[in-house]
Parts: structure tokens; sequence; C-alpha cells
């Protein structure tokens, strides 16, 4: 008994230690990237990393999503009769919901475990070390520009994700099911709104892709520099990230569209 | 100024210096000082804390208690911007040369200078192969560190180290694991740069030969201690039963070969 309770205190005391590094490491970060702004040669090398390279990853999961919604739709939608409404609810779960989702799930597993092993790696084979001998600050130089890239990227992934899922959708309902064409764009152009829908999504991948690049760039940093180390902190950073984007799109769809 | 120090001809001052890992001591009560222009060795056994004290000396690590001056500065008590500053004219070779992965041998050693310096690509250009010349890899300047062999890469690291014309460089374990002939290199390098750049040289190593070869001073530590310190000439003629076993590699002395343990007689009839 006496154990558990040492141990309880012993993790709930690491994990703000944790929390408080995390910040501190933020702060840090945030800080850097008045100096990135000036070299925009650094951003464009990490984006193309970060954004260019997650690219295939996201266009392919986004058009069998968008297939599968065409699919699932249609089955649901023709019970009552409504098929025509296929483009709404293709476009609106896309929007809201999968498209900022389940492409800041993929970006986490494909850009976020390659940063975090990227940076643990560095650590471990001491380059970031020898870079602050070099006087060269290794947060500003190294971890600010990913970070800066992996916030960009983020919602412009979503919005590609987003996008070939319509056309997914649009393949399947109107190509294979036999929606109607006009019906189908028609009906999502009159439901979906731009300030309540799009915006609100777009919001969502931007948070997503703030809290994925920081978990991830903060546990390669603070990973223990050996491979058990790094492979432990990869791990942390897929697990942690997706926690972290169900967690918080509850709270912000909750905010966004709950009557709460 | 209370952080300065009076002999300008000690580049680096340790007073009483303590320093601890968790539990374990690795420093206790340490000083001691680095003459301008000389190559210092600090040598002793693998786990000593060699390694510790460059980072204690470049301000990576802070002690426990006691100071370090370098150049007359107090490395633990200057702000960051400060301390970068002092830190462009320390060199530091690490052991693993700690090059930097995603570039070649020639923007790595540009790196600093394209950090630090606003000079136009022309002259970066003119700088990089003086150093890459002086380290005889001129010829390898498109090569990526990962096609590098290990002396090398240690070869490359030090171009970049003197890349910005330090006032010192330490060297942690620049000889360990490597072939006669790139130690035979390195040694070379490490004695000739130093005249001809009129740096000063801190050399942690253990490697007992090759050091004693080309230092003019040497501190040997042990369980976070002094145990001996001199030319390399005393330390060859000192009295410690440590020393000498440490110099001439012993396999038992003052450190014995066998972790400590129960008696070997009780342990083996010892039953489950």
């Amino acid at each position: 008994m006496l154990e558990l309770l040492e141990n309880l205190g012993k993790t709930t005391r690491s994990s703000f230690a944790k929390l408080g590094r995390g910040t501190f490491f933020l702060t840090h970060i945030l800080t850097g990237i008045s100096e990135v702004l000036p070299r925009p040669s650094l951003l464009m090398k990490q984006m193309y990393s970060v954004g260019v390279l997650s690219f295939l990853i996201i266009t392919i999961s986004g058009l069998f999503v968008g297939m599968v919604l065409g699919l699932q739709g249609f089955n649901i939608l023709s019970d009552f009769g409504a098929e025509e409404s296929l483009g709404v609810m293709v476009a609106a779960s896309l929007v809201r919901e999968l498209g900022p989702v389940v492409s800041a799930l993929l970006f986490a597993g494909r850009a976020g475990s390659a940063l975090t092993a990227e940076i643990g790696l560095m650590k471990a084979t001491e380059q970031l070390s020898g870079m602050e001998m070099m006087a060269v600050d290794p947060i500003k130089r190294i971890i600010s520009p990913r970070f800066l890239a992996g916030f960009l990227s983020m919602p412009l992934l979503a919005a590609l994700f987003s996008a070939i899922g319509v056309m997914g959708g649009y393949m399947v309902g109107v190509g294979m099911l036999g929606v109607d064409d006009g019906a189908f764009w028609a009906q999502m152009q009159a439901n979906i709104d731009f300030r309540e829908d799009i915006i609100n999504g777009v919001i969502k991948s931007v948070v997503f892709g703030f809290v994925v690049s920081w978990i991830a760039l903060f546990e390669g940093y603070d990973a223990i520099p050996t491979s058990e180390g790094v492979s432990r902190a990869t791990t942390r950073t897929v697990v942690n990230s997706a926690f972290s984007i169900l967690g918080l799109d509850f709270i912000l769809t909750a905010l966004m569209f709950g009557d709460i | 100024m209370a952080n300065s120090v009076s002999s300008a001809n000690i580049i680096v001052s340790v007073k009483n210096l303590s320093f601890s890992r968790g539990s374990r001591k690795i420093f206790d009560d340490v000083s001691l000082d680095i003459q301008r222009g000389k190559i210092t060795a600090i040598m002793g056994p693998s786990g000593t804390g060699k390694t510790t004290l460059l980072k204690l000396i470049g301000g990576q690590l802070y002690p426990d208690k006691g100071q370090i001056h370098v150049d007359g500065q107090n490395v633990h008590r200057l702000k960051t911007a400060d301390l970068y500053t002092l830190r462009k004219r320390m060199g530091m070779l690490f052991q693993s040369g700690a090059l930097l992965t995603d570039m070649n041998v020639y923007d790595n050693v540009a790196f600093p200078l394209r950090e630090h310096t606003h000079l136009p690509e022309s002259m970066i250009r003119t700088l990089v192969l003086m150093k890459l010349h002086a380290v005889g890899l001129r010829g390898a300047r498109n090569l990526m560190p990962s096609e590098l062999s290990g002396g090398m890469a240690r070869r490359v690291a030090l171009a970049r180290a003197i890349a910005l014309d330090p006032l010192m460089i330490m060297y942690d374990e620049p000889f360990t694991g490597q072939d006669p002939i790139s130690m035979g290199a390195l040694v070379h390098l490490i004695k000739s740069l130093n005249v001809t750049l009129g740096l000063t040289s801190i050399i942690v190593s253990h490697d007992v030969q090759e050091t004693a070869a080309i230092a003019d001073y040497i501190y040997v530590l042990s369980e976070g201690k002094i145990v001996g310190q001199g030319t390399p000439q005393q330390l060859e003629k000192s009295d410690s039963q440590w020393v000498q076993q440490f110099m001439n590699g012993y396999a038992d002395g003052p450190v014995h070969f066998h972790y400590p343990a129960n008696d070997y007689l009780d342990d083996l009839l010892a039953s489950q």
C-alpha cells in the first residue's frame, strides 16, 4: 500500500516535471521562430521533409476514407430516400471531423515519429551538444524550423485530405451508385457553411499541428540518448499525439458545435 | 572585477570543483590550471569524469561547488549570450566527431562560419578549403559524414573546430579506437596545430603513450581527485603507486583487477 502511494507520488512528480520541461521547451521554440523567418531556406527544407513527404499517405488515405464514406452514407441515406444528400454527408464529416483528425493521426505517425527519431538520434550522436559548443543554439537552429514547418503543413494536409475525400465520395456515390451529379454538389454547396464548417475544421487542424509538432520534437529532445531511449520516445510520440488529438477533438467539438 | 583572474598565463582555471551525478561523486574539490599556448592532458581511467570536466569547462553542465574561469571569465556566472560569445572562442572535438549528418564535409566545416559571420560565400570557400587542407582532407569535401572513416570524421571535426580560429581546443578522447596510422596523423595534427595556430589544447585521454608524447603537462585523475600531475618526464618518475600503475598499464596495483566482491571461496561454496 505504501509502495503504491510512493509510486503514485513518483509518477505524478515526474509527469509534472516533464510538463514543466515541455513548456519551457515550447517557449524556447517560439522565441526561436523570429530567427527562422529571416532564413526561409531553413524552413523550406523542413517543409519538404515534414509536409511534402507526407503528401502520398495523406492523399491515398483521404481517397479511401472518402470512398468508404460514399458507400456507407449511400446505404444509410437510401433507406430514407435521401441519397441526394450524400454530398453534404461526405463533405460535412470530412471537413468537420475526419479531415483534421485522421490527417493529424497520420501526420503523427508519418512525420511526428520521424521528427522524434531524428532529434533523438542527433542528441545520441552528440550533434546537438556539438552545436551548443559551436555557440549555435540547437533549439533555435534545429527545432524551431521543424516546429514551424509542422505547424504550417498540418492545415494544408488536412485541407488536402478533405478535398481528396470529397472526390472519393463523388467517385463512389455518383460514379458507381448513381446519385445525381447536380444534387450531390448543389446540396453540398447549400449546406456546408464556410464559417461553421470549414473555418472550424481549419482551427482544429491548426491546433493539432501545433500539439503534434510540439510533442514530437519534445519527445526527441527529451529522449534518453540510447537506441532504446529513442525507440521509446518514438512510441510515446505516436501514443501521446493520438491521445491529445482525440481528446482535444472532443473539447474543440464541444466548444464549436455543442450546446453544453 | 570580481570575475577576473590575475595570472595572464592561465587560460582555464578550475577551483575547488565538486560535481556529482545522482549519488555518485564525480569531482571532489578538484583544482587545476591550464596554461596558455600549451598542450595540457587530463588523464585517468574510463569513467572518472574526464568528458564531464570538458562539459563543465564549456558551460554545458553546472558544478555543485567551485568555479571555472576561462580567459578570466567565470563560465557559470555568464549570461547565455555572453557564454555563447565565449564558446565561439572554444573549439571542442567530440569523441564521435559530432558532425551534422545531413550535410557534407564542406558544409560541416562551413557551418560555424555561416552561423556566426556574414562573410561572402567566396571567402567562406577559401577559409573552408584552408582548414580542410590543414587536416589533409581538402579532397574529401564532397563526402557525407556516413562515408568517412572514424579517423577522417575526427579530422573533419577538427577542421570545423578551428574554423573560427578559437583560443583553445578541447579534445575528448581523440585517440580512442583509431588505427595506428590515423592515430599518428591525429597526434601530429594536434601538436602542429597547437604550434602553428598558437592554440591552447586540452586533451582528455587514457591513451598514455600518445598523450605523453605531445603533452606539456599532465593531470591524472582518479575517483574525483587529482592523484598526480607534472610533465610527462616527472610523472614517469612519480613515486605514487597509482600513477605508476596507470602510466605503465599494470593489471593489478592500487586499482584492483577484481571488481569488489565477496570472498571467492565463500562465493563458490555458497548454496543457492
